[in-house]
């Protein structure tokens, strides 16, 4: 080293390199300390409910209806419920939430009409779960007379995911480049053309994964269910399509949505708010199959998310 | 076919403005595009290059805010691209584009092919076969691809995805091929076989090439536009161009003075 390369200190760049990686150690070691307290949370809960609840776990407490007595006691109406209410609450947020986010992306004008609703799509998704129940309540109980059913349940909590279905539409189709759009219709592809061959099949990862977040978010909603009036206590399926009925008639296709019902959470809240202490072994078998059902969904998310989006880069 | 005189137009721009917004991107433009000719636009960066060549196959109908005046007339049914009772769809099915940088769609290498043809309700399975294979022997393509045509197009290298962009444009035989900076994101020899197949292309159909690079507008052009600030300065074939332009702002920028 010639001495006109005095402003080359190497003890005094290595001091600084080793305060910089002090710094990079101390954050990792306190990031990686509160993502143990949020996993040791999740894990504490989870296996509480599966030590509290573990003398329930066996083939009975699953096909054993609500029972007065809490040893046979089981959750076949509530999970049975709960898988229908879903099914009724994808089939018609998804179409909802697709069609309007591929709408409102790809076909409306940029004009103050769109502004609002987008301002209220997003309103949409802050308003509490209760107030869907209560309009739920007046609109498919009442007005459309769907009664206190599958189908009333499926639609409230439809509303109640549709904003985030949307959002993850929106979001979906915005990481879809507009070099592929262009390349779309440069060859003289129409909207509708451009939408249903790239569009759609590109955004689908990130629409499934909103999908499934919604319904683990619906899956585990009580109040709107309450407010609309599930019942808390029930020893019947809904009727199996074409199954025979008990008048001797046969039951049609569609005639499970319009059965009474009840849900996984509520039955939980129910065996809670009992005064015999055994149920709460109930409770706390059932909140772990709510849990197991929930992160198997998000599970299902992560896996479809990887297996779609492996094939679609640009 | 075409008479001895004067070479036969397939376009011909015509007091041509073109407004983003506000903002007036192209002046007054006039001028000829000859027929199964390719004609290079140069001009220095931002001054309205692909604006223009966009316009052809009314690319900025999909963007709110942008507005065409004048006309460009499209040969031989002398319709003007521009007029509002002409659908924009339709001009794009007879105005095929290739950009700047390979975008192919993630599908497999015979879906890209094919799309244009699907979009124009093609079902037939020989006849998309034919047409497919037919398009990417056009863009030179076809042996190093015909094994893989069920193989995704963006695992391609990416000379071949730009070759395959080319062949997705030619499926479905274009009268017009608009060319933005073909060859700026690929290597010299990949760039050689783009130019190699330009040359090749113009037996079959008519060629408007932006191109940043003088030397490629020499080898592959027939024509030449300089541009600059919006403004069609010089056009002329490009053996004048470049060995004697009219005007000063050409000649400065083909000898590398500015831009
Ligand atoms: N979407 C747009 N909205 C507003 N102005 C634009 C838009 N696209 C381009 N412009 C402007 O129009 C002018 C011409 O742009 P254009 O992209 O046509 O230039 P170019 O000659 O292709 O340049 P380059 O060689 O860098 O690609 C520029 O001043 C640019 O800033
Ligand atoms: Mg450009």
């Amino acid at each position: 080293m010639s001495s006109e390369n005095a402003g080359f200190d190497p003890a005094r760049i290595r001091a600084l390199i080793a305060r910089g990686k002090l710094k990079d150690a101390l954050f990792s070691a306190l990031g990686i300390l509160c993502l143990g307290i949020g996993l040791l949370v999740i894990f504490a809960l989870v296996a509480d409910m599966a030590v509290k609840g573990a003398e329930r776990f066996n083939l009975g407490f699953f096909l054993n209806f609500a029972s007065r007595r809490a040893t046979q006691a089981g959750i076949l109406s509530a999970w049975v419920g709960s898988l229908l209410v879903m099914l009724v609450t994808a089939m018609t947020a998804v179409p909802l939430g697709v069609a309007a986010g591929l709408y409102l992306e790809e076909y409306a004008r940029r004009n103050w009409i769109t502004e609002v609703i987008e301002i209220n799509i997003t309103n949409l998704a802050a308003v509490p779960s209760i107030v869907y129940g209560l309009l739920a309540l007046g609109i498919f109980v009442y007005a459309f007379g769907f009664g206190q059913s599958i189908l009333s349940a499926g639609l409230t909590l439809a509303l109640l995911i549709l904003p985030i279905v949307i959002v993850a539409t929106r979001e979906a189709i915005r990481a879809i480049p507009a070099m592929i759009r262009e390349g779309s219709m440069a060859v003289g592809a129409t909207r509708w053309q451009t939408c249903r061959y790239h569009i759609v099949p590109y955004a689908m990862p990130g629409i499934l994964t909103g999908v499934i977040i919604g319904l683990a978010r619906a899956i585990g909603e009580t109040a709107p269910i309450i407010t609309i009036g599930a019942l808390t206590f029930i020893a019947f399926l809904p009727p199996v399509p074409f199954s025979e009925l008990a008048d001797g008639t046969r039951a049609g296709l569609f005639d499970w949505v319009m059965s009474p019902f009840t849900v996984m959470p509520i039955q939980i809240f129910n065996w809670t708010s009992r005064p015999d202490p055994a149920f709460e072994v109930n409770a706390a078998a059932a909140g772990f199959v709510l849990m197991v059902m929930v992160l198997t969904m998000n599970a299902i998310a992560i896996w479809l998310r990887y297996r779609l989006r492996k094939n679609i880069k640009w | 076919m075409q008479t001895a005189s004067a070479p036969a137009l397939k376009a011909e721009a015509r007091n041509f403005n073109f407004f983003y917004g506000d903002v007036q991107a192209l002046k007054n433009i006039n001028m000829p595009i000859h027929d199964k000719k390719v004609t290079a636009l140069i001009g220095p960066s931002g001054c309205g290059k692909s604006t223009y060549l966009r316009s052809f196959n009314r690319m900025h109908d999909l963007y709110p805010g942008n507005r065409y005046e004048g006309e460009i007339r499209f040969y031989p049914d002398n319709t003007n691209l521009l007029a509002p009772g002409v659908d924009p769809i339709e001009v794009r099915m007879r105005v095929g584009m290739v950009f700047q940088k390979p975008n192919p769609f993630p599908k497999s290498v015979f879906e890209n092919v094919a799309y244009g043809l699907r979009v124009r309700g093609e079902k037939n399975r020989r006849a998309l076969d034919d047409k497919v294979e037919a398009a990417l022997k056009g863009a030179a393509i076809w042996d190093e691809v015909k094994d893989r045509l069920q193989d995704l197009a963006t695992n391609l290298s990416g000379g071949q995805q730009q070759r395959l962009c080319i062949a997705r444009a030619l499926a479905t035989d274009p009268e017009l091929l608009l060319f933005d900076e073909p060859t700026s994101a690929l290597d010299p020899i990949a760039t050689g076989a783009i130019e190699e197949l330009v040359h090749e292309l113009k037996q079959r159909v008519t060629i408007l090439i932006v191109t940043h690079n003088m030397q490629q507008a020499a080898r592959v052009s027939d024509y030449t536009a300089y541009m600059y600030l919006g403004e069609m300065i010089e056009f002329g074939k490009t053996d004048d161009i470049f060995i004697k332009p009219q005007d000063k702002r050409t000649e400065d920028y083909i000898t590398g003075r500015m831009g």
